[in-house]
């Protein structure tokens, strides 16, 4: 029963600091902050993909969606940026 | 002024659904009962120990050769919208210096990468992973790679000779199924038996299935981001 | 007190992180900010799918000698859902597959017209 107490607590405290990041994602004027806010979103579904008891899902999710996602991302953002200047 | 009640209102329709559904949600302490059989047969019809991937490959297989065929389609559309004219191919990618530790840390890194990306689809139906996970963390080992050297390039036809090859045996695999199995995608051959429970060469084919899937997957990941690296040179 | 286990808890994480998604979707004039809802809102929705196959202190579906099993390796007693990690595994990749279709999409446009404000795009406006 205690280790269920912690993985609630753990759940509360990440799904929080997900929604602020979800609202400073759409948000921020930057779009780099923006773009690294989402990925911090996946990395931290990732780990409530393990409290879930899903490992399977959590390596997927954190090989894709904080990984290579924010990395086209960026490709995107390089190009607008040089082609802006 | 319209459009903001728009959204308000598809909004307002969203977060119905959802409380209704939220609503209901019980904290369930059994399991439903298509899940109560896989978890009871699945260990000795299949012969793999991550459920998972029994279900993956063998139960819903279909789902899986669906899935690739998506990704697939998806990775030459982005071909197609990001092809180069040909006076940009020759071009190199202007940037900034890359640092020595990225470039050292890379070339110690990457076959390490490559190796344990191996290991989780070849080991999917024992521990998690399988052929998505292993194919991902390959090409996270390619996104590496790129990154360290921005002018690298990546051989396109190795890529395309083994995500075509590991499609064709994938279905191979599955018609095999239908001559000496029990139907399409069938894990376990007439007379052959699942193998031991736990090792290495157990479940079947799945093993293999998953391994072609693992690098199906990381080939056209990696085919991906060497399209998004390239689009680079036409600035 | 019923209301908060762990299933609750991450039922309502997916719900909220969907619904800000799709508010940022509706809302949001700038094409990459546009297609940054959309993953989020993706994030969402697996999490919920993947909260309504949790079984309260079952263990991962993988069979070792870790799980408690019954005759004939039935471990039906100790397991949670494997159906919605099955499908949510697929839909993870295919996110992928669509966001990198979305931003090659975004390149093409902004390529086109110079600018990422989605109402410049109005050619086909009625």
């Amino acid at each position: 029963m205690n280790r269920e107490f912690l993985f609630i607590g753990l759940t509360i405290f990440l799904g929080l600091i997900s929604i602020i990041l979800a609202f400073v994602a759409i948000h921020h004027k930057k779009l780099s902050v923006a773009v690294i806010s989402t990925s911090f979103i996946s990395l931290f579904a990732s780990i409530i993909f393990l409290l879930l008891a899903a490992p399977d899902v959590a390596m997927t999710e954190a090989a894709i969606g904080s990984g290579l996602t924010t990395l086209i991302f960026f490709y995107v953002l390089n190009k607008i940026k040089k082609t802006n200047a | 002024m319209l459009k903001n009640i728009l959204i308000a209102l598809v909004l307002i329709g969203f977060g119905v659904i959802f409380y209704d559904l939220f609503m209901v949600y019980e904290a369930k302490t059994e399991l439903t009962d298509l899940a109560h059989y896989y978890a009871k047969n699945g260990a000795n019809e299949i012969g793999g120990a991550n459920l998972v991937t029994s279900i993956v490959v063998t139960y819903r297989g279909f789902d899986t050769l669906g899935e690739v065929t998506i990704l697939f389609v998806a990775a030459s559309i982005i071909s197609f919208f990001l092809k180069l004219k040909e006076d940009e191919e020759e071009k190199v990618i202007g940037s900034k210096d890359t640092t020595e530790l990225l470039v050292t840390a890379s070339q110690v890194l990457v076959p390490l990468i490559f190796l344990f990306g191996v290991y989780v689809f070849m080991n999917g139906h024992l521990t998690p992973g399988g052929g998505f996970q292993g194919g991902s963390i390959i090409a996270t080992g390619v996104a590496l790679m790129i990154m360290a050297n921005p002018n690298f390039k990546i051989n396109t036809q190795i890529i395309h000779w083994i995500e075509s090859i590991s499609g064709v045996a994938f279905v191979f695999a599955g018609v095999l199924g239908v001559l000496l199995g029990g139907g399409f995608l069938d894990n376990t051959f007439k007379g052959l038996g699942v193998g031991e429970f736990g090792t290495l060469f157990s479940a079947g084919v799945i093993p293999i299935i998953y391994s072609f899937v693992g690098l199906k997957v990381g080939a056209e990941i990696s085919n991906i981001l060497n399209k998004y690296q390239k689009s680079q040179k036409s600035i | 007190m019923e209301y908060i286990t762990l299933g609750h808890m991450s039922l309502l994480l997916g719900i909220s992180l969907t619904v800000i998604g799709f508010w940022g979707i509706l809302t949001q004039k700038n094409i990459i900010k546009i297609i940054l809802s959309f993953t989020i809102a993706d994030a969402g929705v697996n999490i919920v799918i993947v909260s309504l196959g949790y079984v309260v202190g079952k263990t991962a579906p993988i069979i070792d000698n870790a799980v408690v099993q019954e005759a004939g390796r039935n471990v039906s007693a100790s397991v949670v859902d494997p159906i919605p990690q099955a499908l949510v595994l697929t839909s993870i990749v295919i996110g992928f597959g669509v966001t990198a279709l979305m931003l090659a999409f975004a390149m093409k446009m902004f390529t086109a017209k110079k600018t990422l404000d989605i109402n410049q795009f109005n050619e086909l406006k009625w």
